[in-house]
């Protein structure tokens, strides 16, 4: 199989830094945000933002295989 | 009209338009394996959709999410924490996973391990592992029926008959329809939730507390400590948190029957597509999670977390809003179930029970096998659901830890040359033994670190030494002779 292409790995990589390894940042109850504690808000705020480094990798993938072997990537 | 007949029979009439709709999905299409297991691989961007949120949402997520919030706190973070995730993980994973699927003909999660290690005793073993740990999580759907139906009925129908009725309604579409029985479902069954979860999920803190802001603002000046890990847990920490969203952002995927929704794709293309829209429908998740805070004002000293939800719905609205809910909630039950017998039972007769104790059976007859244990299973997961008192939940945590330690050999198996058969059966071995030893004896989490994540860990390291002493046999997917034997022939020529 073809490996995912380093600039779409990195995009994966940011919702995983952002909502897991960095728990202790943003795991409190103040500032409030639209009401909801910070980690609430923080973990809905990526709910919206994973789709758009998603979307990111998919064009870096797109891109990349339009490259490689033409129209074949195109779905029927 | 009783309140109890009311709601009743909107649940009812709910139940059985949602039923209906599974039976007739299997209209202008012959069932046979490949039509039943992965829809001749036709599915568009929102049939993939409908089936993977289908099964994603089950009864485990919509009571005991909102049950976490309630008697735990700040660690039920750990589910929209996880959720985005585990789908960016799908977004490498299951694009390759189809091409394979495709080109195999692979029906099953055990087939791509057969076709990728050419063991039919691996992949039996993989087969094995998904259905014992589906049979919990089928009993978990169940037994959550049950208690939705008798909620919702105010106790007029008493769990076991609910649960009878039900679950007999799912096997008989899965029998009839397949898998396009199971995505027809969830057209009714997405619409009805997302509609009440959004409604409840704004409603109900806007009536006790005039807005989602100040429940919060009461709720961070009366029990501060419940928002924030570890809420009112002892040893559920930052550390947990990592480890368990890390565990089951890979190991989520792992599931045999999102193997079987991915093959039903018709371009890998879809797949991503979906794998980038997916994180957005975890926001029902969070509306969810509203409800249950909420109760930890309204209904303090409720014995049943997991009825949090339900009975604060009857406590605020009329009994036709919780027929609604009872019927939404019910088919929510329902069709993580029907998934889940439907990949138990093909996993049991296509790459169990054949290779090793009837190779000579034909392709039909696997088909006539696996809706008999369709059957089987249902009984199966009724029997533990009404006669067993003990709680599964710890089972059904065990099988998220055990079916992520297939991870090493999916993810080696798509991108690594050097991964050996042997590594990878011996990694899952020891990763599902270590699960299984630290959870049944009480020790997740194990110094603060989820046990299916130490898991997960030694698992690869095994698989790693193992691979590097012992010597490839097959080092990709592109040798014929090990190809799917009967299957593939009879499904290349449609695709």
């Amino acid at each position: 199989m073809t490996r995912p292409s380093i600039g779409s790995i990195l995009l994966g990589l940011i919702p995983f830094a952002a909502t897991c390894f960095s728990v202790s940042l943003w795991d409190r109850i103040h500032p409030m945000i639209f009401g909801l504690p910070f980690n609430f808000f923080w973990l809905v705020l990526w709910l919206f933002l994973t789709p758009v480094c998603m979307w990111g990798a998919y064009h870096c993938e797109v891109s990349r295989t339009k490259g490689d072997r033409g129209e074949e990537g195109s779905s029927r | 009209m009783s309140p109890s007949i009311i709601a009743l029979t909107i649940t009812s009439i709910i139940v059985l338009i949602g039923s209906l709709l599974g039976f007739l999905a299997r209209f202008h299409h012959k069932m046979d394996l490949e039509q039943w297991t992965v829809a001749g691989r036709g599915f568009g961007l929102v049939l993939v959709w409908l089936l993977m949120a289908g099964e994603i949402y089950t009864t485990f997520t919509f009571l005991g999410a909102s049950g976490w919030a309630y008697s735990r706190g700040g660690p039920v973070l750990y589910v929209i924490g996880y959720a985005p995730l585990m789908y960016v993980v799908s977004f490498y994973i299951l694009p390759p996973v189809w091409e394979v699927g495709r080109k195999h003909g692979l029906q099953t999660q055990a087939d791509f391990f057969q076709v990728r290690y050419g063991s039919k005793y691996l992949a039996a073993f993989v087969a094995l592992v998904g259905v014992v740990f589906l049979i919990p999580y089928l009993q978990i759907q169940v037994t959550g029926l049950g208690l939705i139906v008798e909620v919702a009925s105010f106790g007029g129908i008493h769990r076991s008959l609910a649960m009878i009725i039900g679950v007999s309604l799912v096997a008989g579409f899965v029998f009839v329809s397949g898998i396009r029985g199971v995505a027809w479902v969830s057209v009714i069954k997405d619409a009805l939730l997302l509609a009440t979860v959004l409604f409840i999920g704004i409603a109900i803190p806007r009536i006790y507390f005039g807005g989602i802001g100040k429940m919060f603002a009461a709720l961070a000046s009366a029990k501060p400590d419940h928002l924030v890990m570890p809420g009112s847990t002892t040893n559920l920490g930052h550390l947990w948190y990592v480890s368990s969203v890390f565990m089951t952002a890979v190991g989520f995927y792992m599931w045999p029957q999102y193997f079987a929704a991915t093959f039903t794709a018709k371009s890998a293309k879809i797949i991503q597509r979906n794998a980038i829209i997916m994180p957005l429908y975890s926001i029902t998740m969070s509306l969810v999670l509203f409800v249950g805070f909420c109760a930890v004002l309204v209904l303090p000293n409720l014995s049943n977390g997991d009825l949090a939800l339900l009975t604060l719905v009857r406590k605020t609205f009329p009994a036709w809003f919780l027929g609604i809910i009872g019927g939404a909630g019910a088919l929510t039950a329902m069709l993580p179930a029907a998934i889940q017998l439907l990949a138990g039972a093909t996993l049991y007769a296509k790459n169990l029970f054949r290779p090793i104790f009837a190779p000579r059976m034909t392709d039909q007859q696997v088909a006539g096998l696996a809706r008999i244990m369709v059957f089987v299973l249902t009984l199966g997961a009724l029997f533990f659901a009404i006669f067993t008192s003990v709680s599964l939940v710890s089972l059904l945590m065990l099988g998220y830890a055990g079916v992520a330690q297939l991870f090493p050999g999916v993810i080696l198996g798509l991108f690594s040359k050097r991964v050996t058969t042997a590594g990878v059966f011996a990694g899952l071995i020891i990763g599902i033994s270590i699960a299984a030893l630290l959870m049944l004896t009480g020790h997740d989490p194990y110094y603060g670190l989820n046990a299916g994540f130490i898991a997960l860990g030694i698992n690869f390291t095994v698989t790693a030494l193992v691979s590097a002493v012992t010597p490839v046999r097959v080092g990709g997917f592109e040798q014929p002779s090990l190809a799917m034997s009967a299957s593939t022939a009879s499904s290349s020529n449609r695709v």
